[in-house]
């Protein structure tokens, strides 16, 4: 399988993981994407040495996780790209920040250890929001919860028509790919007798193909207006979601639960 | 060079949100403007191509590794700067939402490092001025020349301007203790180099499109009616040593007024005599320094496991133990979150 296999499956993937049912996938699509929204700033917002605090915050991904029925294998297979630059920031971090931050037993922890290890979980956590939101909504709801949001048309319309294409055209370059390397075996890449002709050939033909394309939309009565998919209504129950998901959001940002759970334990 | 979200404070996230928004907003009615109804699907196909294309690999002559090509620059050559824009900021979106490439927090700083400095700083201060201009003479062979110059100043320029942009919000948000100017260092020769390949495969499918449809490049056909070129190339280069200018002043500037990472970490500060700490003395560097003082109080406030000693609750100590013990707690929550969700589950199948 190929680079763009691989991403035409992944694709496939989260159609059919937003394609479910369950009492998060039924949610208003505008009240998942606020909620994401809100999660991803309250776990950035964290100061770099808050890791205690920081951490009640996984809770809300691993209810959703549960909630929704998704796997977690899914969204671990994609912190291949967000964890390596993550890193590459984080690591120097205990090289440059030695100040001891913390003791345990005898051995110094310093701060910029603490501080890698928050930036790893920030990282973790973000990553989990919007897996969660995309594995939960179909593109279409999300477009038109964009809309209802005033994002403006031509960038929605835009969004949902190359989300359409990018599958046509990937497919595409997998097969020419697959093609160009049963003709050249042994070869790593594209040679660069061909960079310009491969993707070439393969943009002029599309840039007619998007003409045509503009043609049967008319046909088809497309007058500057797309037609979304229909918008579920933002119910009470979306509200109640919402507001609850945004005050405990708050909670966790301001009170240190972690701290006050584990007082309580042992006191 | 797409940011993870865990790289920016939402402070810089928003300020970046609110400057691509305002540039797409421009996009947008300047597109509208135009009335080029038909140029709709052609963006979306051509920014589907580009989504695809930058996962083919090309190979780099006389080294193992391979490169791929540069969005910004093809698609304002094809498209124009504002539809381009727009494009590469759904190019963005889909690689952010789908294939966690960046974050979406992260999304407006990633579409001004990418698809603002590719599309407008590469369209308008690089490929029309040098398309436009009479460099290499006249003649179709002149032309190709030109757009194979501006297509690999382009890519070179853009990015070093997103990967310097990159190092600059992940500092303004405090995210890294790596040195200002450590990480300048580091991130812009690598960006030079990834620059100048980029910029090759970019140029050659340029080219590719120049033999056979020069009329689908933007500027070409300018040429072909022999337009006067609005700016000289003179007039490129002076525009461009004045951004290098200030690009320059405002780092060594932003360099030299924040003492870095590591004097922080192993001298306290300036105040506290540079010099005299050279010599690595643990009590000089460490105790009655500045520095050690914010440290200790940080301690204080946020610690995590300073000491095993179950203490009062009230002191640091006994915070951080609780902070330890409730983060367990939180943990067996959320295990048995799960064990409870897979005996719904399974309960529901069965």
């Amino acid at each position: 399988m190929n680079k763009m296999e691989k991403a035409l499956h992944e694709l496939g993937e989260m159609d059919d993981l937003a394609a479910r049912s369950s009492p998060i996938h039924d949610m208003s699509a505008t009240a998942k994407l606020l909620t994401t929204i809100a999660y991803i700033v309250t776990v950035v917002s964290f100061d770099k040495y808050d890791l205690s605090g920081l951490i009640p915050l996984v809770l809300w991904p691993v209810l959703l996780f549960q909630l929704g029925g998704i796997p977690v294998r899914t969204c671990f297979y994609k912190l291949r790209i967000v964890l390596p630059l993550v890193m590459a920031v984080g690591l120097f971090n205990p090289i440059f920040d030695r100040a001891p931050l913390l003791f345990l037993g005898s051995v110094a922890v310093s701060g910029g250890v603490v501080s890698m290890l928050t930036l790893m979980l920030k990282g973790v956590l973000c990553l989990m929001a919007s897996f969660l939101l995309m594995a939960t909504t179909p593109i279409d709801c999300l477009c038109a919860s964009l809309r209802t949001l005033r994002v403006p048309k031509t960038l929605v319309t835009l969004l949902l028509l190359t989300y359409r294409y990018v599958g046509v055209m990937t497919e595409e370059l997998a097969i020419m790919t697959d093609a160009y390397h049963l003709r050249a075996p042994g070869q790593k890449g594209i040679h660069v007798s061909a960079w310009g002709s491969f993707l070439g050939q393969l943009l002029l033909r599309s840039m007619d193909r998007a003409q045509e394309l503009y043609a049967s939309m008319l046909l088809r009565g497309y007058h500057e207006h797309f037609h979304y998919a229909p918008v579920k209504p933002f119910t009470a129950k979306d509200a109640a979601y919402l507001a609850v998901c945004l005050g405990v959001f708050a909670l966790l940002r301001f009170v240190p639960v972690a701290a006050l759970l584990g007082g309580a334990l042992v006191r | 060079m797409h940011m993870a979200d865990a790289l920016l404070a939402p402070a810089v996230a928003a300020t970046m949100y609110v400057a691509s928004g305002t540039v797409a907003g421009i996009s947008i009615h300047q597109l509208k403007k135009d009335d080029e109804p038909q140029k709709l699907p052609t963006m979306a196909v051509t920014a589907a191509l580009v989504f695809a294309g930058q996962m083919i690999n090309y190979t780099i002559p006389g080294t193992g590794s391979s490169g791929h090509m540069c969005g910004g620059m093809l698609l304002s050559a094809l498209l124009g700067p504002q539809a381009g824009f727009l494009s590469m900021i759904v190019i963005l979106a889909i690689q952010c939402l789908f294939f966690a490439d960046g974050g979406l927090m992260a999304l407006g700083a990633n579409i001004w490092n990418m698809a603002f400095y590719g599309c407008f700083v590469g369209y308008y201060l690089i490929w029309r001025p040098i398309v436009r201009s009479h460099w290499f003479g006249e003649g179709k062979a002149a032309l190709r020349g030109r757009i194979i110059a501006a297509s690999i100043i382009g890519c070179i320029v853009t990015l070093q301007f997103g990967a310097f942009s990159v190092v600059l919000e992940t500092s303004l948000s405090g995210i890294t203790e790596l040195p200002f100017g450590a990480f300048v260092a580091l991130m812009q020769p690598i960006h030079l180099a990834i620059g100048l390949v980029e910029g090759l495969i970019t140029a050659a499918v340029l080219t590719f499109v120049f033999e056979s449809r020069p009329e689908l490049l933007r500027d070409v056909e300018a040429e072909a009616g022999a337009l006067p070129a609005k700016r000289s190339l003179k007039a490129v280069i002076a525009i461009l040593a004045v951004l290098a200018l200030v690009v320059g002043g405002g780092l060594s500037l932003l360099a030299s007024s924040n003492p870095d990472g590591l004097e922080w970490a192993l001298f306290g500060n300036a105040e506290e005599g540079y010099a005299e700490n050279m010599g690595l003395d643990e009590d000089d560097f460490g105790l009655s320094s500045k520095a050690a003082d914010t440290a200790g109080s940080i301690q204080e406030s946020t610690s995590f496991l300073p000491d095993y000693a179950f203490a009062d609750n009230d002191t640091p100590v006994g915070t951080t133990v609780s902070g330890i013990v409730g983060s367990a707690m939180v943990a067996g929550v959320a295990l048995l979150i799960c064990l409870a969700g897979g005996f719904f589950r399974k309960k529901k199948h069965s």
